[in-house]
């Protein structure tokens, strides 16, 4: 007969339970496996004019920025901007993608394109690929019908909302949102609503960082606000600039070899 | 944040003397993260049918989608409103043929002249169930039991309603995929109406406490 063990009541705090299974299997040589962030805050608001896109400027490969000044926020229509997150060829591919379909179709219907047009484009070229297409999208523009912004997920799935955020910084920017969002703001208030958002993101997300950038878009027209907001400036730098030890010695050397051509034509021109 | 996006969800829909209820909760959920708090789960394929969507959202969403211009072809083509049955086909068709790539659970629920107002539940195999009252997504292991004792045929447009908020906040109350607001719509012979039912305006159960007025300043 076997002795069976009593179940204590967990006390709180961490389990280690598993701690010494895993130190075995390493030892076996099993490998941990690693984190891995799509990095990314985007967010969108509805405002009383129009729509305002916001998003940080950081590009990851693994733990590395790959790309400390990244852009983020895509063309899609000059009425409509297209926020991405997620992996950053699949993203910038199917707005450059969509942006060229919408642009066809505004030549075959002689219109201004319709934020739903983009949308229905967007959600069927993602349904069909069954989410292998990791494209999570802020979509927002103002068209005949009105202001829009829609979250676009990567199995296809749409939400139409006044205000939304994607990426692994989203949910510290939607904290920012729930707070302070109100309906029918100002431009000047959605700015800083916006840059609130992001910023929570940027500061409490390590996938996300940077720059913000935004991008405001109304009946009239719209305002594409590069780096509107730069709070990591590089801080490490030397006022003077750098420069090293004075030049003893220099010799250049050519290393194309002049060729004559006798006969035929040259490949390139001198 | 990978998680698809699904609707963990509670969906009803009611048959009642004139007409038809439908009902859904508001949460869409990206594995333990609430996506959106304040989805519309109920989605219009004609003027007079109306569809109740859960399980994955890309899938019902593409599936609507597609019904709803089915329709509205057959529409112009028999030159009059479409029944629920064949409406409720449709869907079906969709998620029978499709069964292996699809995950999602329908009602769809409206009125039409032949049968005045139906109710189809469409669950994950594409099984066609004309039923009395209908409930799906995860919230509705709790209202069998609560449905089979409260539901009368022949009910009024008043009784019917509040049987359908009482019995989506009882699922919202017991499942944690299911919450935010209630939606419903009222289909019959004379329109169609929509309704919204804040949080604070469900009411509360064993247990449960009232809510207080929040602590941000704004």
């Amino acid at each position: 007969m076997t002795k069976t063990a009593i179940d204590l009541p967990p006390k709180g705090g961490f389990s280690f339970d598993l701690c010494r299974r895993n130190a075995f299997l390493e030892s076996q040589g099993a490998k941990m496996p690693k984190f891995r962030k799509t990095g990314t805050t985007i967010v969108g608001l509805v405002f009383k004019d129009g729509v305002i896109l916001g998003a940080d400027t950081r590009a990851t490969e693994g733990e590395i920025v790959c790309d400390k000044n990244c852009e983020k926020i895509h063309y899609l229509a000059p009425n409509i901007y297209c926020c991405g997150a997620g992996t950053a060829a699949d993203t910038e591919n199917v707005t450059d993608m969509v942006s060229s379909q919408l642009e066809l179709h505004r030549y075959a219907t002689s219109r201004e394109s319709r934020v739903v047009t983009a949308l229905t484009m967007l959600k069927s070229h993602l349904f069909g690929y069954q989410g292998q297409v990791s494209a999570a999208l802020v979509l927002g523009g103002v068209d005949v019908t009105g202001p829009h912004l829609h979250a676009v997920y990567p199995h296809g799935s749409t939400d139409t909302l006044p205000f939304a955020t994607m990426g692994s910084g989203s949910l510290a920017a939607m904290a920012v949102f729930e707070s302070r969002f109100k309906e029918g703001m100002t431009k000047e208030q959605g700015i800083e609503v916006v840059c609130a958002a992001i910023c929570a993101g940027i500061f409490n997300d390590l996938g996300s960082g940077s720059n913000v950038d935004l991008c405001v878009i109304t009946k009239g027209g719209k305002e594409y606000l590069r780096n509107y907001q730069q709070p990591n400036p590089r801080s490490y730098t030397h006022s003077k600039g750098y420069h090293f030890t004075t030049i003893l010695s220099s010799k250049i050397r050519s290393l194309r070899n002049h060729v004559r051509v006798v006969e035929g034509d040259a490949m390139e021109e001198e | 944040m990978d998680a698809p996006h699904s609707m963990g969800t509670t969906i009803i829909g009611m048959e009642y003397a004139e007409g038809v209820i439908l009902g859904a909760d508001s949460r869409t959920t990206t594995g333990l993260y609430v996506a959106n708090r304040a989805s519309d789960k109920i989605t219009q394929l004609t003027d007079n049918v109306y569809v109740c969507r859960s399980g994955s959202a890309a899938d019902s969403q593409v599936v609507s989608d597609y019904v709803r211009y089915f329709l509205n072809q057959h529409t112009i083509q028999i030159g009059k409103a479409a029944s629920v049955k064949t409406a409720a086909t449709l869907v079906r068709e969709l998620s029978y043929q499709n069964k292996s790539f699809l995950e999602t659970g329908l009602i769809v629920a409206g009125w039409d002249t032949h049968e005045g107002g139906s109710v189809y539940g469409v669950p994950l195999g594409g099984t066609m169930l004309r039923l009395p009252f209908a409930t799906g997504g995860s919230g509705c292991s709790y209202l069998y039991g609560f449905l089979d004792q409260a539901w009368q045929p022949n009910m009024s447009r008043e009784d019917a309603e509040k049987l359908v908020v009482k019995a989506i906040a009882l699922a919202i109350a017991r499942d944690g995929a299911s919450g935010g607001v209630v939606r419903t719509i009222n289909v019959n012979a004379y329109g169609v109406e929509r309704n919204f039912y804040a949080g604070d305006q469900l009411p509360l159960f064993y247990d449960e406490l009232a809510p207080r007025p929040t602590l941000i300043h704004f």
